[in-house]
């Protein structure tokens, strides 16, 4: 590939607005998706190795479907807290093209 | 073992859904134009209609039949696929759906190009997109033979085969517009369903869900109500392998990954997933009313009796609870719900072949629109063709299990290689090629060792034949050995313009800049994106 655009890229790479989107996008989703598939995989290997999710918890429902349950609301949760960022996040990319712009314009 | 009234008023229903998805076929055909509004219906589907469409993309036979019935007959264990199906949506949205919807363009194979500049590449991505898609057709085209089989009487043959000449119908003329109106309508009536059946076996117990689950416990036993007892570390290490193929499948199923190129920008694809994750959701989190409410009422052997896997207990339970005309509607819906899911599978397989396949490998990427548009058109009847024979002798196959399946092979061939391509800086064309190759063959070899196709004679011993466990690691590490044995490395790679810098691949998955979005002197607002 041509040096020229490379640098293009770069440029946008180094602006400080890419490099806040860029460390805000890392610090939510590295955790966030260690934690799901955590969370995610609890369910089958408790239940595939123990029986511990096999009592009644409330009334009827065993721990099984409770930890069922709670990995729908951790979904829905999960997701809207990544939708609401990344719509943030959108303001910082716009910056960055911004900065690159001016940068040449200068 | 129903009525012949029970079939008069279904066929009235098929029919009524034919006429309704071919009226729509022949409305998108006038949008159909070029060779864009066909793989991607020109990138402008709204959020919430691209949400509405994931969805019916995404609940396939497997989920309202499948699932039914296995939560019917199995209990919890049924309630795993709702679970990983659902959870699953987190790997596309986070980790996936953005970078893709920002580097591609009508394919799979397109993301993984926008980095890679080889035909290798791009043949890889296509080959193991037509196997998956194959695999899921397959299954939806074996339950939907044997459905319609029971429902109507028609024999599985024919069945399969007018179900294909359908599917070849809608995306020979109508393209990505037209599937994406008849997954929208076909989502909604799925959901209009579930939730009449829902309402009406919840009615019987007084609307209080503690209620149903009390009667099970009573009338079923508690067995149902929580996950079978660890008996081998087999048996546990099967359950592992199907839910590691559950959660990351998704991310790797070209039909669901091309509908984020539908849409016009970012921020719409990210709201046709909040749309589509409340839709799927809910539509699971209901699952096991029907499921019991089917064990109740129809009852386990009567269930067993019309289909050993359990396939039919949603229609079944319609029958009972409500008679012949919710009977038809509910089969209906089934139906509607086969005929969508096809048609995306056949638009995403088609699409590998003729644009990946025939204009940029064999011609270069020198076809004109129309011979674009027109090999896209002749690639989906030899597609349709394909499946129709392959599903033929296979009646009487698990429709759930085999969507659990495909999941595994997509999550073993695609899933390593998307996710090392948008992350992993020294990631090399060797290792991506060796990586789809790996994955592609051991999930489909440990499916063929496995008792779902040996029997007895299995050589791979999980009962449920999910090969996730093994072949998604073998993806990843043969993704990373070629990377570091093979090839000519990243750099090299880079010198001799074989691959995309990491820094512009990078900055554009994250950001969604075009090369013209900074190719620029001054602060103009690119258009049209």
């Amino acid at each position: 590939m041509d040096s020229h655009r490379n640098q293009e890229w770069v440029a946008v790479e180094r602006t400080s607005a890419f490099q806040e989107y860029s460390r805000k996008r890392k610090a939510f989703l590295i955790p966030a998706t260690i934690f799901f598939l955590l969370f995610f995989m609890g369910l089958p290997l408790l239940a595939a190795f123990t029986t511990v999710l096999n009592g009644k918890a409330v009334g009827p429902l065993t721990w099984a479907y409770i930890y069922g349950i709670a990995q729908f609301f951790m979904t829905w949760i999960m997701m809207h807290l990544y939708v609401n960022r990344a719509n943030k996040w959108d303001a910082l990319v716009e910056r960055a093209r911004q900065e690159v712009a001016e940068e040449k314009g200068r | 073992m129903f009525g012949l009234s029970d079939y008069a008023t279904a066929i009235i229903f098929f029919v009524l859904i034919i006429l309704l998805t071919l009226g729509i076929t022949a409305y998108a055909s006038m949008q159909n134009k070029s060779t864009s509004d066909h793989y991607v219906a020109g990138g402008k589907i709204k959020g919430w209609q691209n949400g509405l469409a994931i969805a019916g993309d995404y609940l396939s036979a497997a989920s309202f039949l499948g699932i039914a019935g296995a939560i019917a007959l199995q209990g919890f264990a049924g309630f795993y696929l709702s679970i990983g199906f659902l959870v699953a949506f987190l790997v596309v949205l986070l980790l996936v759906a953005e970078p893709l919807r920002n580097l591609g363009k009508y394919t799979l194979a397109d993301m993984l190009t926008a980095r890679f500049n080889m035909s290798s590449i791009r043949s890889a991505a296509a080959v193991s997109t037509i196997a998956i898609s194959m695999f899921y057709m397959i299954a939806q085209l074996v339950g939907a033979g044997a459905l319609i089989q029971l429902l109507l009487g028609i024999p599985y043959a024919y069945s399969v085969i007018g179900i294909g000449i359908l599917m070849t119908i809608y995306i020979v003329v109508g393209g990505m517009v037209a599937t994406t109106y008849i997954q929208i309508i076909k989502a909604v009536l799925l959901i209009a369903g579930s939730v009449v059946l829902v309402l009406i076996v919840l009615a019987n117990y007084s609307f209080n869900p503690f209620a149903l689950f009390n009667a099970v416990e009573s009338e079923i036993g508690s067995t149902a109500l929580h996950p079978p007892a660890p008996s081998s570390i087999t048996a546990s290490l099967d359950v592992i392998s199907l839910n590691i193929a559950l959660v990351l499948g998704t991310a790797g199923l070209p039909h669901i990954l091309i509908r984020f190129l539908t849409v016009p920008d970012a921020k719409t694809a990210r709201s046709s997933i909040v749309w589509s994750t409340w839709i799927i959701g809910l539509f699971y989190l209901i699952t096991p009313v029907l499921g019991y409410g089917a064990a109740l009422f129809v009852g386990q052997d009567a269930i067993r009796a019309a289909s050993p896997e359990g396939n039919l207990a949603a229609p079944q339970l319609a029958s009972t609870l409500g008679g012949p005309i919710l009977f038809a509607f509910v089969s209906a819906v089934a139906f509607a719900t086969i005929i969508a899911v096809v048609s995306g599978l056949v638009l995403a397989a088609s699409s590998a072949f003729a644009h990946d396949f025939y204009t940029n490998v064999i011609r270069n990427g020198e076809a004109s629109d129309s011979e674009q548009f027109r090999a896209a058109r002749i690639a989906a009847i030899g597609i349709s063709v394909a499946a129709i024979v392959l599903a033929l002798p296979l009646q009487g196959a698990n429709v759930a299990f085999l969507v659990a399946l495909a999941f595994a092979v997509a999550a073993s061939a695609n899933v390593p290689v998307i996710l090392l391509t948008i992350f992993w800086r020294r990631f090399n064309s060797t290792g991506a090629v060796a990586g789809m190759i790996v994955g592609l063959v051991s999930s489909v070899g440990l499916v063929i060792l496995s008792p779902l196709v040996l029997g007895e004679a299995a050589i791979f011993p999980f009962e449920r034949g999910s090969p996730a466990l093994i072949s998604v690691p073998l993806g990843f590490l043969a993704c990373y050995l070629g990377t570091v044995l093979g090839g000519r490395g990243a750099e090299r790679e880079r010198e001799q313009g074989l691959q995309i810098d990491y820094d512009e691949i990078y900055v554009r998955s994250l950001t969604g800049l075009r090369p013209e979005d900074i190719d620029q002197e001054t602060v103009q607002r690119p258009t049209g994106h």
